[in-house]
């Protein structure tokens, strides 16, 4: 099914933030990316004609941005900072666990289709490291108790209860603290 | 608890603060706004910000008034706003906080810089990985939107402005303003050839003013009590007001601590953020995140504002202070943030593109131990084909981790060449010069 027919409100929605058509690129295809997983040719063709842009213009864009997938990735996406705010904390040794424990390296994804792995960089989470994003999620502060509950909630539950919420580090002297 | 009092971070650390537009209003949220909106004129809200010596807070620390002072007059088209909320200094995490505790002091400021130069239109240009940033940020325009602060005719004044929510890809170079507008254009981030600048060309090449998160989040506070008030915080002339610092690496209590501008890195490190994680000593740390060259420990009494840290050496940048102790391995610190630019780097440049790429390899075999000492030459060869020679200021930043490791810790360089040269591991002898 078309994205214009599935999403017409949102399309218009979008569409309507911007004088200039093109300026709409980035949201159209995470929209496309949302709806299928990953930004599929088939998607690009039809925003390129939404927008009355050439597909090559459409793909030049897409391959710039590594927050689009142009292929399908597991259905819990983990991305692991490495950056040296992380390493200096221990990002390797997470990167470790999921080897371990999953089985799959940067790149790769379960045979199960579950996860992908994926190294990436500077988070914005430095002071609370180490880190994952996982889909839309920051998982932070993460110790081996923390990862395995993350994973087997995620398994479980397709989410979990110890993602980070509206941040703020230190923490308010009388917040509750979600680490334990 | 810290001993001086925070300005951005004072409503949010309120128990119970949510950062909702009743909890903001409540703090005297939105009086800022009610205040100049359609009473003064925006030329005077400029004088004041001039005034008040606010320099940008993404890391370039130009002054933020007199950026504004540069669009045209007499210019009839459309003017825009951009909030760059791309944070992604490696090191640096303040905007995230802003942004999700307290968004309507950044929207307010946005309000009151499109007030002051004449922008309709709005855009916070949100790094992609801050999913849950946007959603905060587009419902609290929602609610300004219904209590009359966005939108037409904003609280009688006559005065529209409309504030929109654009997401970025994951891409580092967007943080570059230029890179910005073409990404919010919907095209690849690269940054554009400089002159026009965007105060004159920017976004659809319309007169455009880009500001930082924290530098707007500023102006309420400004407006509210005064320039006077505000460049009397900090270190004046010309570092005036404080800072938010986020603190990371191997000390005891990393997070955003908010200063004053001009303390000294000893006490933001070992006052606010507890000291050092163990009993080891402090060996390095990065005083203005992963562009900014790094210090060693005789640097510590250094003040905190832009023109002592760049005396000596380095520069305040982004606030992303990192800790790193005795026993770090600074040719892998180094190499690690030269990874971080490899992967960064837009590619519209041959020196940046080909150099980071260069240098990542060479930094690569030094620390397998494969190094030879003439890489070291190699290394300051390349990083002095970069610098300066690119459209942006990239290729100036990511000299800086492998530069300045090598002017203070050479020695681990070379004794990583000697481990390479008596294990005798170098298999095939390369043409020399040759990464």
């Amino acid at each position: 099914m078309k994205l214009i027919e599935k999403y017409k409100d949102e399309i218009t929605e979008i569409l309507s933030h911007y004088p200039v058509k093109r300026s709409a690129l980035i949201p159209l295809l995470y929209l496309a990316q949302q709806d299928e997983g990953y930004v599929s040719e088939a998607a690009m063709k039809e925003i390129a004609q939404m927008l009355r842009l050439t597909p090559p213009q459409v793909y030049e864009t897409a391959t710039f941005y590594t927050m689009l997938n142009l292929k399908p990735v597991g259905k819990f996406h983990l991305q692991i900072c490495k950056s040296l705010m992380c390493a200096l904390v221990g990002s390797d040794t997470v990167i470790g666990w999921v080897k371990t424990k999953l089985g799959i390296g940067p790149g790769e994804t379960t045979a199960d289709r579950l996860f992908t792995l994926s190294t990436v960089e500077c988070l914005a989470a430095c002071g609370t490291a180490p880190m994952m994003q996982v889909n839309e999620d920051y998982y932070e502060r993460l110790t081996e108790e923390k990862f395995d509950r993350i994973l087997a909630d995620l398994k479980k539950y397709g989410t979990c209860s110890l993602k980070t919420g509206p941040f703020m580090w230190p923490e308010p002297a009388n917040a509750v603290n979600h680490d334990a | 608890m810290s001993k001086h009092e925070p300005v951005l971070l004072k409503n949010m650390q309120r128990p119970g603060y949510t950062g909702s537009l009743q909890d903001y209003e409540q703090t005297g949220g939105y009086q800022a706004l009610r205040k100049v909106i359609g009473k003064v004129p925006p030329a005077e809200v400029t004088t004041t910000v001039m005034k008040s010596g606010l320099r940008g807070r993404g890391g370039a620390g130009f002054p933020t008034g007199v950026k504004w002072g540069f669009l045209p007059k007499d210019y009839q088209g459309p003017r825009y706003l951009c909030c760059n909320a791309d944070e992604s200094e490696p090191g640096t995490f303040k905007d995230r906080q802003l942004i999700e505790r307290d968004p309507h002091q950044i929207l307010e400021g946005i309000l009151l810089a499109a007030y002051a130069i004449g922008a309709e239109s709005a855009y916070i240009y949100i790094r992609g990985e801050f999913v849950l940033g946007a959603k905060i940020l587009e419902s609290a325009i929602a609610e300004a939107r219904i209590a009359g602060y966005i939108g037409a005719n904003i609280l009688g004044a006559g005065i529209t402005v409309n504030v929109w929510v654009h997401r970025g890809a994951g891409a580092y170079i967007c943080g570059e303003e230029t890179a910005l507008l073409e990404s919010l254009e919907g095209k690849r981030g690269l940054p554009r050839v400089k002159p026009p600048f965007p105060a004159t060309h920017g976004l659809y090449n319309k007169p455009t003013v880009v500001n930082n998160v924290e530098t707007l989040a500023n102006l309420p506070h400004i407006i509210s009590r005064g320039s006077e008030w505000f460049s009397a915080i900090g270190s004046p002339p010309k570092s005036t007001g404080t800072r938010i610092f986020c603190v990371s690496g191997h000390v005891k209590r990393p997070g955003n601590y908010e200063v004053p501008m001009g303390v000294t890195f000893r006490e933001l490190i070992y006052e606010e953020a507890g000291g050092m994680r163990s009993n080891k000593p402090l060996k390095a740390f990065i005083p203005g995140g992963a562009s900014a060259p790094f210090l060693t420990p005789d640097s510590l009494d250094v003040k905190l504002d832009f023109e002592s840290v760049a005396a000596a050496g380095s520069m305040l940048g982004s606030g992303g202070v990192t800790v790193m102790e005795e026993g770090t391995d600074m040719v892998w610190a180094a190499l690690r943030l030269m990874e971080f630019f490899y992967h960064e780097s837009c590619g519209k440049c041959s020196p940046c593109r080909e150099g980071s790429s260069w240098l990542v390899q060479t930094m690569r075999r030094i620390v397998a131990k494969r190094g030879q000492m003439e890489d070291l030459e190699t290394l300051v060869d390349l990083c002095k084909n970069i610098v300066g020679r690119t459209v942006c200021s990239f290729g100036d930043a990511e000299i800086s981790p492998i530069m300045s490791t090598l002017k203070h810790w050479r020695p681990e360089y070379v004794r990583l060449i000697h481990e390479a040269e008596a294990a005798n591991l170098i298999a095939l002898k390369r043409p020399a010069g040759r990464p």
